[in-house]
């Protein structure tokens, strides 16, 4: 049996102050046990001979210098099971859904090693969303971290459910999870998460945690960690493709922000703490492809940029952090146009390798890149409309004009429950190309153009 | 003088120890489990200590030792195609010992003790040896021959010299002093390497991209920066840098890096054949892996892990090409400890001393005569990641004021697909001058003309492009029309270059040299049919136009382009009448 201290020294917001204690070790679990028979738990955040300074998951509410404290002698951990499944918990990991305590088939440190860099496997596995603006313009493959930057009111969970609904690997039955953390939402928002997971029977492949908006910011900071614990154990010990939805990163942040102000750091850029970029890795580098294990850990984040500034310090460190990200246009919403993501600054880095004739259709990259380069200059051209009048503009142009409206109705714009799969999606795209004057596809290869374009497609299948 | 002390306390990578007689920079084995770490403070009886690995659960009072030696890297044979960590821990002797994940106290050594390695010696017995001088070699790779250096400090006469095969601690030179020399040396990364002098950078590095070569040309041990929002190309930039760079010997350091690109370039350095050799890539490369997610402190400690790795090949008398992606988070992480050792902040909460160090770290870069008298060069390319793409920050503005070369990537750009997303306004390069020289014994006399009209065309086309903006092309007169239209020809079919086509992802110079001059000389030819009579419709719908845009993709390119220059005769020729 460990000792109990009672003496607690100082208490300030979520920390407290421990004195005359024999050595603790550095991110120890800590157990408070109050005056009226309740526990609280916590971690070490500074250990000298002198002082311990304990941070306090579920708030200082209640404690005194009467409280006793407990160093369990061991770091956070978590009990995971493959029953986990199906379950719903809390932020901290205590069932939220009236079942049972899971009873763990191990229990594992929630920081995670990193993985080594030489025992990844690069990834290079299509996972079909069924959105074209993912599939088609900005690719998702298994083991990549690819947030979702989007902005309050707009419906960046419509799209993150219809991911976790559609999400699959193609041609293969391996089993395929999603772990779910929210991070300070509504409880609103967690209803109509947990619905729509009840409604669609997706919860069955699925495990919850939810930290709710009233919940402890301090809970906050252990919730996603937990999550990507779940999600490493049913990749790495049951051979699952797990996906990880996070949400939303911005109130992780804020968490992380309030912490380091009680704590008196040196406050970095907007008040956030200079270890943000560190702090920020630990989580999203835990996506990855580990050679010699079948199962992977995909992330896909949810990120609410404040203000839509892309250049907010949230979204800034993430974007260069992840691989790529998926923004989410206000002037599309407001169009009326769902999904409304934004290609232009949107950007999968690892599309590259998960496409191509193998994996996807061998014309994925060149339609991608003509309909991206199209698309923008349709859209400057539209800057130039509202100067000059739509009559000023060369035959050309007008085609380019058009191309970016039809682009944004046919090709972005899908319904919330439609599953498109990536044939679908390209064949949009060559549509909405063959309206543009075929010497201006530069960035198709010929022989693509006569296999694929609706002008040349008839023949070219008639030969075969 | 006491080299054992305890932990006073531990606040994340930051611990104080007491009672421990230390110097700055010293090596310490922290707790239980050894962790490394190195002297950054001393006050008192206390010392404050970085820690390179993970300390959750470590405790105050367990014990701490001093190694007594600064942080140092082990210099000699099988360097090369090594992937390390941040303090030149071999990544794949880790996943040996600890799986797929790092874990902590493990140490491991640089260069294998097991290897051995066909020593030749080139001087003898009674030789005057000198710090520095080479005294035989070893053929690393196959086509990279490992010359053995005296270390810098080391100076007398030899009484033995072997030859034949030895692993890299065995004694392989005895000097009369009673010294002796192994294949393998050690050298702390935080002091630079001396050379014999410095000298002036006169040949540029050859990268095969069009854009740096042609354009904005970095000198062989010379300095330069790539600044750039995310997502707009720093990465891939700099890989292809790794990848074709004339240089003998490439250090490519991860800094902060992602996993998964990390894991791209394991896979796909020894995958890719050097242009020259057709040997793997891998075999000139040292690899520095430090992802985002590992230690901070070794990520601190990575850059000067691999540009002490570049100034040992520099002292064998190579050209040696230095890649740090990104010194963005080397400065976040030099910030990181600064903060935790409660420093006061400078500019955006960086340590004041971040302007000394990244200059430190950039002086390192060079043409040198080295002490053995053989010539060698580093060049170093630093990307850096600007908060939200404002190049307004401390790091970018810090690292402008030191490096000769400026290659501005842009976001715009790499949403429109334009690659290398190398904004042809804002870069510059202050080596064009010093180059000249060369480019007109190497390329053509009319290289450096040729280059200056392309860059006068591009900044007349941004001018012009302001009036498009307010009125459109149409409205614009004809010959302005045409100069248009030639600046798009030299942005879609120079500048851009895809690093992903198996011929257009290196271009030598030669062809640079013909492409450019190919599409100025449409435009003079344009220029002039325009002057006589003939229609802006007409000249704009020329197949030779067309054609000038997918040469580059061509294998047999000097073929095609011969075709097409003649198809532009006729057309042009045709025009006239």
């Amino acid at each position: 049996m460990t000792k109990e201290y009672k003496t607690i020294s100082k208490i300030a917001g979520p920390l407290i102050f421990v004195e005359k204690t024999e050595p603790v070790g550095y991110n120890e679990l800590v157990n408070i046990n109050l005056p009226d028979g309740t526990t609280k738990r916590g971690q070490v955040l500074d250990t000298s001979d002198d002082i311990v300074v304990v941070q306090v998951f579920e708030g200082t509410g209640g404690l005194n210098k009467e409280c006793g404290v407990r160093f369990t002698g061991e770091t956070i951990k978590l009990p995971v099971s493959k029953d986990m499944l199906g379950r719903i918990l809390s932020g901290s990991g205590e069932p939220l859904d009236g079942g049972p305590r899971i009873v763990p088939e191990d229990r594992l440190e929630i920081t995670g090693a990193a993985i080594n860099p030489y025992a990844r496997l690069p990834p290079k596995d299509f996972i079909q969303t069924g959105i074209s603006t993912i599939d088609g313009m900005n690719t998702l493959v298994r083991g990549q971290k690819l947030p979702i930057f989007s902005g309050s009111g707009l419906p960046h969970n419509e799209i993150a459910l219809q991911i976790a609904r559609q999400a699959r690997v193609r041609g293969s039955n391996e089993p395929f999870a999603v772990v779910f953390a929210a991070m300070g939402i509504t409880n609103e928002e967690a209803q109509y998460f947990m619905r729509d997971f009840e409604r669609t029977g997706a919860l069955e492949r699925a495990v919850v945690f939810l930290n709710l908006a009233d919940d402890p910011a301090v809970e906050r900071l252990i919730t996603p960690r937990l999550a990507l614990t779940a999600a490493e154990y049913l990749a790495y010990e049951h051979d699952m493709h797990v996906l990880v939805i996070l949400t939303d990163i911005t109130n992780y942040c804020e968490a992380l922000r309030q912490m380091g102000a009680a704590r008196e750091e040196v406050p970095g850029r907007r008040g956030y703490p200079g270890y943000m970029y560190t702090d920020l890795a630990s989580l999203y580098e835990r996506a990855g492809v580990v050679k010699g294990r079948k199962g992977s850990v995909t992330q896909f984040s949810i990120l609410s940029m404040p203000g839509d500034d892309i250049t907010h310090p949230i979204p800034d460190l993430s974007g260069y952090i992840t691989e790529g990200q998926i923004v989410i246009s206000r002037e599309l919403h407001r169009k009326g146009i769902y999904p409304p993501v934004n290609v232009l600054p949107s950007l999968s880095r690892l599309m590259n390798s998960g496409i191509g004739a193998t994996r996807t259709r061998e014309d994925h990259k060149a339609v991608s890149d003509q309909c991206y380069a199209a698309y923008a200059e349709g859209k400057d051209l539209r800057g130039l409309v509202a100067i000059v009048g739509k009559d000023a503009l060369s035959e050309r142009d007008k085609k380019f004009l058009e191309f970016a409206d039809m682009f944004e109705d046919r090709f972005v714009r899908q319904g919330i429950d439609e599953n498109r799969d990536i044939e679908t999606t390209l064949d949009i795209g060559w549509e909405l190309l063959a309206e543009l004057p075929e010497a201006q596809l530069t960035r198709i290869d010929n022989k693509y153009i006569q296999k694929y374009h609706p002008a040349h497609r008839a023949k070219a299948e008639q030969k075969e | 003088m006491k080299n054992k002390g305890e932990i006073y306390r531990i606040s994340g990578p930051v611990v104080i120890i007491s009672g421990l007689n230390t110097k700055m920079y010293d090596v310490v084995k922290v707790g239980k489990e050894g962790l490394m770490g190195e002297v950054i403070g001393i006050e008192g009886d206390k010392s404050t200590v970085q820690v390179y690995e993970e300390t959750s659960g470590v405790r105050p009072g367990e014990p701490v030792e001093n190694t007594g030696m600064s942080l140092s890297v082990e210099l000699g044979p099988g360097l090369l195609e090594s992937i390390y960590d941040g303090i030149q821990r071999p990544l794949p002797v880790l996943k040996e010992k600890m799986g797929d994940f790092i874990k902590r106290g493990v140490s491991a050594s640089g260069l294998s003790r097991e290897k051995e390695w066909d020593f030749v010696p080139t001087v003898k017995k009674g030789d005057k040896l000198n710090g520095g001088d080479i005294i035989g070699t070893v053929q690393e790779t196959q086509n990279i021959e490992h010359r053995i250096l005296v270390p810098p400090t080391i100076s007398g006469t030899i009484s033995t010299i072997k030859k034949g095969k030895f692993k890299v601690d065995e004694v392989i030179c005895t000097l009369e002093d009673g010294k002796e020399l192994t294949m393998m040396q050690k050298w702390p990364v935080r002091k630079p390497r001396p050379v014999s002098k410095k000298m002036t950078p006169t040949t540029p590095l050859i990268t095969g991209q069009r854009i740096l070569d042609g354009l904005f040309p970095v000198a062989k041990g010379g300095t330069a920066a790539i600044p750039g929002p995310f997502g707009s190309g720093k990465t891939v930039t700099q890989q292809q840098l790794a990848k074709w760079s004339d240089t003998e010997i490439v250090v490519y350091i991860g800094c902060g890096e992602r996993g998964n690109e990390m894991a791209d370039v394991l896979y796909e350095f020894p995958e890719i054949k050097d242009p020259k050799t057709g040997r793997p890539l891998m075999e000139r490369t040292v690899l520095i892996a430090n992802t985002s997610n590992m230690p901070v402190a070794a990520r601190e400690a990575s850059v000067y892990t691999g540009i002490t790795i570049a100034e040992y090949y520099r002292d064998m008398g190579y050209d040696v090409s230095l890649m740090a992606d990104s010194t963005s988070r080397w400065a976040e992480a030099m910030r990181e400890i600064s903060s935790r050792l409660e420093e006061m902040p400078g500019e955006e909460g960086y340590p004041a001393y971040l302007a000394a160090r990244l200059s430190e770290f950039y002086e390192r870069a060079g043409k040198v005569k080295a002490l053995s008298g053989k010539e060698g060069s580093i060049t170093v390319i630093g990307a850096v990641s600007p908060p939200g793409g404002d190049f307004s920050e401390p790091i970018t503005q810090n690292t402008l004021r030191i490096v000769k070369v400026f290659w501005a990537l842009d976001a715009k750009l790499a949403q429109r697909r334009h690659f290398p997303s190398i904004n042809w306004l804002n870069s510059y390069s202050l080596y064009t001058k010093a180059l000249g020289p060369w480019y007109d014994e190497h390329v053509s006399p009319d290289w450096v003309k040729l280059r200056n009209d392309a860059m006068e065309l591009l900044q007349k086309e941004s001018e012009l492009q302001e009036i498009v903006q307010l009125v459109g092309s149409d409205a614009l007169p004809e010959d302005q029309q045409l100069t248009l239209e030639v600046a798009r020809m030299i942005r879609e079919y120079f500048l851009q270059q895809n690093a992903y086509h198996e011929v257009d992802t290196f271009c030598p110079m030669d062809k640079q040299f013909k492409l450019l001059k190919s599409i100025m000389s449409w435009g003079d030819k344009a220029q002039t049919a325009l002057e006589g009579g003939a229609a802006i419709e007409d000249i704009m719908k020329l197949k030779s136009k067309d054609d000038l845009a997918k040469v580059k993709y061509e294998k047999e390119f000097d073929t095609a382009l011969g075709v097409i220059l003649n198809t532009m005769e006729d057309e042009f020729a045709k025009l006239k009448r």
